[in-house]
This record gives C-alpha cells, sequence and structure tokens, in this order.
C-alpha cells in the first residue's frame, strides 16, 4: 500500500504541453505512472507524450477515467485549474506551481469544501516538488531514482531538502512508501497532521520522517496529532533555526510572524510530543535506521 | 511588499476609511507649504519609511509653527531612521508627511491579517491602540478581538457590528465603525493584501472615525493583477543587494556572519545556514537559486554574494536530482574560471551522478574545496575561514 497515489491512480496533467511540464510528463511516464491525458484550453484533439490532450477537465476524466491530476498551470491561472479539477471528478490533484496568490488559494480551499467529504478532491501543495509512491507512481518533479521502495513515509515542505531525506535513506538501503510534498506556500492544500493521518492508517508505512520549517501554525498542530493519535514513531527536521524574524526565506510561508513559529519553537514542541527531532539535515537518514533498528528490537 | 503610510491612506481613503487631511514633502520647504495649505495651528511631520516604531526613533513630530515644521523636516531629510524594525543600518528618509494634528478621545489598534491556521482572512481588533499589538497581547490580551471573514460572502454588517460592541465603541458611531471596516476588507482583499494595519484608529473629540497611522502589506505574488499597486514600489527602502538580487531572479537575503551561501532549494537553503551555526561559523546570507542550477546563475550567485565585504568563505550546497551532479559540477568550474575568487570556496554535491560531479571539480585544477556531508562541508567552511583569517591578520602583523 501507500497513500494517496499507486499503480491503479490514472493521471492527467493540466497544462501538459507547456515546456516543463512537457519535460516532467515524460519522466513520469519513464518511471511508470499511468499517464492518461492532458488538459490545455484550446488544445482539445492533440496528443502530447502519445495520451490524448483535453480542453476540460470534465472531459478528460469522462474519456479517461483519470482520478489524479497533476497541476502544471502558471501562478496567475493554477487556482482556476485546481477548482476545476475539484468540479470536474479528480480525487487527488498535486500542484507545483510557484507563486500562486494567497487570497487565490484561500477561494480555492472554500471552494474544494462546497463538496460533500466522499467526492472532495485532496490537493497538496502549491509549491511543492509533488507525491511518488516508489515503485509505483510519481506525481510530481522530483528525481524518481532516489526514492527506493519501503516503509518510511516522507512529508515536507520543502523541495530538495526532501530529496536530501532520501537519498540518505537510499544510501543506507531504506526505502519509502510514499513521499508527499506540502509545499512551502502559507495557504495550502493539505497540512502535515493531514498527511500523517494518512500515514498512521497506511499499514505499509511503519516510520514517517516529517520536514518543517519556519512559520505558520502546521508543525504545533501535528505536534498535537502525533502525541493524542499517533502509535507510529516520527522522526523530524525543522529547518530554519538561524532565519531572521519577519524576513520571508523563500518560501512565501517561510516567514517568522507569531509566537510558536521558529524553529527552536518548533524542534521544542515537537520534542514534548514524542517526536525525535535530528539536530542537522546530515543525520536525517541515519536517526531514520536508528528508530527503525529499534522498534525492530 | 510595503507602501508608506501616506500612500496606504490614500488606499483606504478610497474604499471609505476616514483619513485626516495631510500633504506629502520631498523638502522642508515643500513640508512648511503643505502645512499652511491644511490650514490650523497645529500639524504632526512625519517620516515615510517602511517601518514601525516612528514615534520613538524621533521620526514624528509636532510641530506649533511653520519654523518648527522646518526644523522638523531638516533634521529628518536624509537621515537614516533607526527603529526597532529597521536593524542597525535605518532606513532613509526621502518624504514626510505632513497632516492637521488632531484632538482625540480613544485609541483602538485594527489589525487584517491572512490567519494561517483557519486559512482566513482575520480582522484582529483592540481598544487598547496605540500600543504595538505585541505589547497590546503580553499586557492586555483581554481587550483584543479576533473575527475571520468567510471568503465566500465577505464582512457582513452584523460581524462588524460585533467588533464594533465589543470595542466599546459609543452606539451612535456604529455605522461609522462598520463602513471602517468594511473599507478596510474590501481593500485587502480586492488589491492582494496580506496585511492591513491601522494603528491606532482614533475616535475625535468632534465623533469622528479616522485613522491616523496605516501600514498596508501587498502579496508579491499578485502583483501582476495591480499594476497600480506594483508602481508604490519604493527601492530605496530596500536593502541593495536584496533588490538588486530580486531583479536578477535570485532570492538573496543579507545576514551579518561570515561564511556565504549559494544554495538550490529555500528548505535546503535554511538547513544549510543552520548547519554553519551548528559548526561554529555564522552564515552571510540565505540564497536560493531555484531548482535548476545553470551555470548563469552559480556565475550571478558567486558574484552576488561576494558583493558583501564581510563574506571570507563561500559554501556551495546543490542538491542535483533532474539536472545531474557532473552537469552543475561544470557550471561551477565554468563559474570560477571566468570569474576567480579569491577566498575559500567549499562545493558539496548530491544526488545524481554525484561521484562523476566530484571527478570534474578535482581534475579542474581550481583551488576547491570538496565535502560529501552538508555537515562536512560547514565544517570544512569553519576551518578555511578560520585559517584564511589567521592568514590574514599575519600577513598584516608583517
Amino acid at each position: 500500500m501507500s497513500i494517496y497515489l499507486d499503480r491503479d491512480s490514472r493521471v492527467i496533467v493540466q497544462g501538459i504541453t507547456g515546456r516543463l511540464a512537457s519535460f516532467h510528463t515524460k519522466e513520469m511516464i519513464e518511471y511508470g505512472t499511468n499517464v492518461v491525458g492532458g488538459v490545455v484550453p484550446g488544445k482539445g484533439g492533440e496528443t502530447a507524450h502519445g495520451v490524448p490532450v483535453f480542453n476540460t477537465v470534465k472531459e478528460a476524466v469522462e474519456a479517461t477515467g483519470a482520478n489524479t491530476s497533476l497541476v502544471f498551470v502558471p501562478p496567475p491561472f493554477a487556482a482556476d485549474s485546481i477548482m476545476e479539477a475539484a468540479d470536474g471528478g479528480i480525487r487527488y490533484a498535486v500542484c507545483v506551481t510557484d507563486g500562486i496568490p494567497a487570497q487565490d488559494m484561500i477561494r480555492v480551499k472554500r471552494y474544494m469544501y462546497r463538496y460533500p467529504k466522499e467526492r472532495r478532491m485532496v490537493l497538496t501543495g502549491p509549491n511543492c516538488a509533488g507525491t511518488i509512491s516508489p515503485g509505483k507512481a510519481l506525481c510530481g518533479i522530483m528525481p524518481g531514482h532516489i526514492y527506493l521502495p519501503g516503509h518510511v513515509g516522507i512529508v515536507g515542505r520543502s523541495g530538495t531538502l526532501g530529496y536530501e531525506a532520501a537519498q540518505q535513506l537510499k544510501d543506507r538501503g531504506i526505502g519509502v512508501s510514499t513521499s508527499v510534498g506540502i509545499g512551502g506556500d502559507p495557504i495550502n492544500g493539505s497540512s502535515f497532521r493531514d498527511i500523517l493521518e494518512q500515514f498512521e492508517a497506511d499499514p505499509d508505512t511503519h516510520v514517517i520522517c516529517m520536514i518543517g520549517e519556519i512559520g505558520g501554525p502546521q508543525e504545533a498542530e501535528a505536534a498535537e496529532y502525533i502525541q493524542n493519535h499517533m502509535t507510529k514513531p516520527v522522526i523530524a527536521y525543522i529547518a530554519g533555526l538561524t532565519a531572521p524574524k519577519g524576513r520571508t526565506m523563500g518560501h512565501a510561508g517561510a516567514i517568522i510572524s507569531a509566537f510558536g513559529e521558529s524553529a527552536s519553537e518548533k524542534v521544542e514542541i515537537l520534542s514534548a510530543a514524542g517526536v525525535t527531532v535530528a539536530e542537522h539535515p546530515s543525520i536525517i537518514g541515519e536517526t531514520i535506521a536508528r528508530v527503525m533498528k529499534k522498534e525492530a528490537a | 511588499m510595503d507602501i508608506h503610510e501616506y500612500q496606504a491612506k490614500e488606499i483606504l481613503g478610497r474604499f471609505g476609511v476616514t483619513v485626516p487631511d495631510g500633504g506629502l514633502a520631498y523638502s522642508p520647504e515643500q513640508a512648511a507649504y503643505r502645512a499652511r495649505e491644511l490650514g490650523g495651528n497645529r500639524w504632526i511631520v512625519k517620516a515615510q519609511v517602511h517601518a514601525g516604531g516612528r514615534g520613538k526613533a524621533g521620526g514624528v513630530k509636532l510641530c506649533d509653527s511653520e519654523g518648527e515644521i522646518l526644523d522638523a523636516a531638516d533634521e529628518m531629510f536624509g537621515k537614516k531612521l533607526v527603529t526597532h524594525q529597521t536593524g542597525p543600518e535605518g532606513k532613509g528618509v526621502y518624504r514626510v508627511y505632513v497632516e492637521a494634528a488632531v484632538a482625540f478621545e480613544q485609541e483602538i489598534y485594527l489589525g487584517f491579517v491572512l490567519d494561517r491556521t483557519s486559512q482566513r482572512v482575520m480582522i484582529v481588533a483592540s481598544s487598547e491602540g496605540g500600543m504595538e499589538i505585541e505589547e497590546i497581547s503580553a499586557e492586555k490580551p483581554e481587550s483584543i478581538v479576533r473575527s475571520t471573514v468567510e471568503p465566500a460572502v465577505g464582512l457582513q454588517e452584523f460581524q462588524a457590528r460585533e467588533i464594533a460592541f465589543a470595542l466599546g465603541i459609543p452606539a451612535k458611531l456604529t455605522q461609522q465603525m462598520v463602513r471602517t471596516l468594511q473599507g478596510c476588507y474590501r481593500a485587502f482583499t480586492e488589491l492582494d493584501a496580506t496585511m492591513v494595519e491601522i494603528n491606532p484608529l482614533v475616535i475625535t473629540s468632534d465623533d469622528r472615525i479616522l485613522a491616523l497611522d496605516a501600514k498596508m502589506t501587498f502579496d508579491g505574488n499578485a502583483l501582476f493583477r495591480h499594476p497600480h499597486v506594483a508602481e508604490l514600489r519604493d527601492k530605496s527602502q530596500e536593502d541593495p543587494r536584496e533588490a538588486r538580487a530580486a531583479d536578477r531572479g535570485l532570492n538573496y537575503i543579507g545576514l551579518t556572519g561570515n561564511i556565504g551561501c549559494i544554495v538550490n532549494g529555500a528548505g535546503l537553503a535554511m538547513a544549510t545556514m543552520d548547519t554553519i551555526k551548528l559548526a561554529g561559523g555564522e552564515p552571510a546570507n540565505f540564497l536560493d537559486i531555484g531548482g535548476g542550477a545553470t551555470p548563469e546563475r552559480v556565475a550571478k550567485a558567486f558574484k552576488l554574494v561576494l558583493s558583501d565585504a564581510n563574506v571570507q568563505a563561500v559554501l556551495v550546497n546543490i542538491f542535483a536530482g533532474i539536472n545531474r551532479c557532473d552537469w552543475v559540477a561544470e557550471g561551477v568550474v565554468q563559474a570560477l574560471t571566468q570569474n576567480p575568487v579569491d577566498v575559500p570556496v567549499i562545493v558539496r554535491l548530491a544526488g545524481t551522478n554525484v561521484e562523476e560531479g566530484q571527478k570534474i571539480l578535482a581534475q579542474s585544477g581550481l583551488p576547491i574545496i570538496r565535502a560529501t556531508t552538508l555537515m562536512e562541508a560547514a565544517e570544512r567552511a569553519v576551518t578555511a575561514w578560520q585559517n584564511d583569517k589567521t592568514q590574514n591578520s599575519k600577513l598584516r602583523a608583517v
């Protein structure tokens, strides 16, 4: 098992004909992902990478049975595309776009909640690297070969820092069940807590690696959930101990503007909730290995 | 993106918020002339900088005559105003705003923010205006009223009334307060603000609700649809290096240490800074060069990082996924061959084809210090910087 994405996922790419989207679609197909189509308004009827392109998500879903979408649309139009996916019958969407206006995301989230829970789309991102269930499917822009199939669930805000963790695990022969990027934006589709709930319920995930950073309340929310509801061990790393207050550190959401949003406060909150926190990123892999060995014993 | 007080007042005024009469000045003489235009016998001269805490720093002066206005403005112009929000280098004063002084009875704090917990716009208000919100929440937390706005319908009148009553605003002024709150909310959402703050919002002796100060911050990601807001950018209020970097598509924040960093990805960039600190050094900057580490971007990044005179070593940390390490290594070698640098350079590559990348760095003949893990890179950067420092001081001693 895995979460959100597996061999049965039927994936469409919104914006499939864009230069970067086209490159990554090819990578996804080569990885073995079941890409069944693309959506580009006005380009319906064309083909891209051997799959049909549709004008609308509804048409794509009807013709291909797609249930998953990768939204690869420029920032001014991305919110519209996410809402189209939510309305068109997509169950899981990943949005990699960086630079979506925050108030567009407020509208997107409000819009998604129009639908009853049983047909409400799950969104991860925006401004993330994507989701991968190693050996099964890849929906995003990450290099697939740094992930081995296995039992560690990874969830994080940052792309390259997540790669860092996956590579360290691979170097130790440790595999990953699913890796989910929730993105670096202040208003995002899914929180750490949402993903932790999925990992807790997934029999194939034994240990979770959570990679957070400064800004926002989601690490603290996760800590509360971990303490009260999780049985599986969680290892965390939090970036930004040296980040100055009140400055946006690359990610739109990486800014310390309230109490509890600094890295040291988050480390303290997570440690108090029983999470094993890696002091620096070079030891994420060995920390996970150590916790797994202890679990096995 | 931040704007000046007078600009925020102009915008909020258009949305139905009442603001005092005022005029902008670029010289002391103009400031005195503005006061004459405004009339009255008492004025406030306010330095226009992108930072709070101006009053305590001498950036706000109450004046009773034209002579006092000339003196106050003369004192402010060209000065670097240092407040608790500017950092030690301060912010230059190139404009002042002159307003007619207002007699008031009560000060209110009013803020609109993006609340990340509810993922909605939140109104934060307090009857204890005049103090900063951090002070209010420390000293009078019970005075704070919070209310989140349902995005589908916007701020409703009943909700605005509830806030007005909770703040203890006299009943005859409720409607004025509702107009003020709804005006701020509309300005916030229609112009893609991330923060609107009026502190203080006052009730005047003649029963008006007036914004005595105003601050607005806008979502940089939404400026594409607000060209009139984008025009208000004032580069004189930005760190010159950060402004230059932003114009070149690089994400740079200057810090006070000696070890410069060049990293791909924001999270990894923060992690690199943290590791330098753990290894006993101090990072000189945050720099995210983006996912694709092309030779041009690496070269630009070196130039930018070395424009900081404090930088005594540079740590390059690149995780190459889709872009292989050998390709990134060639970029680094190319950048350093074309623009040789005179400080130690430590390069740590990880990801795809890492061995080939290392080989290219080793065979380049350049004095690049290589590292496998980030911790190792940070330790080597700190050692190289310390050696460099002692060597330099030895040279000076000779």
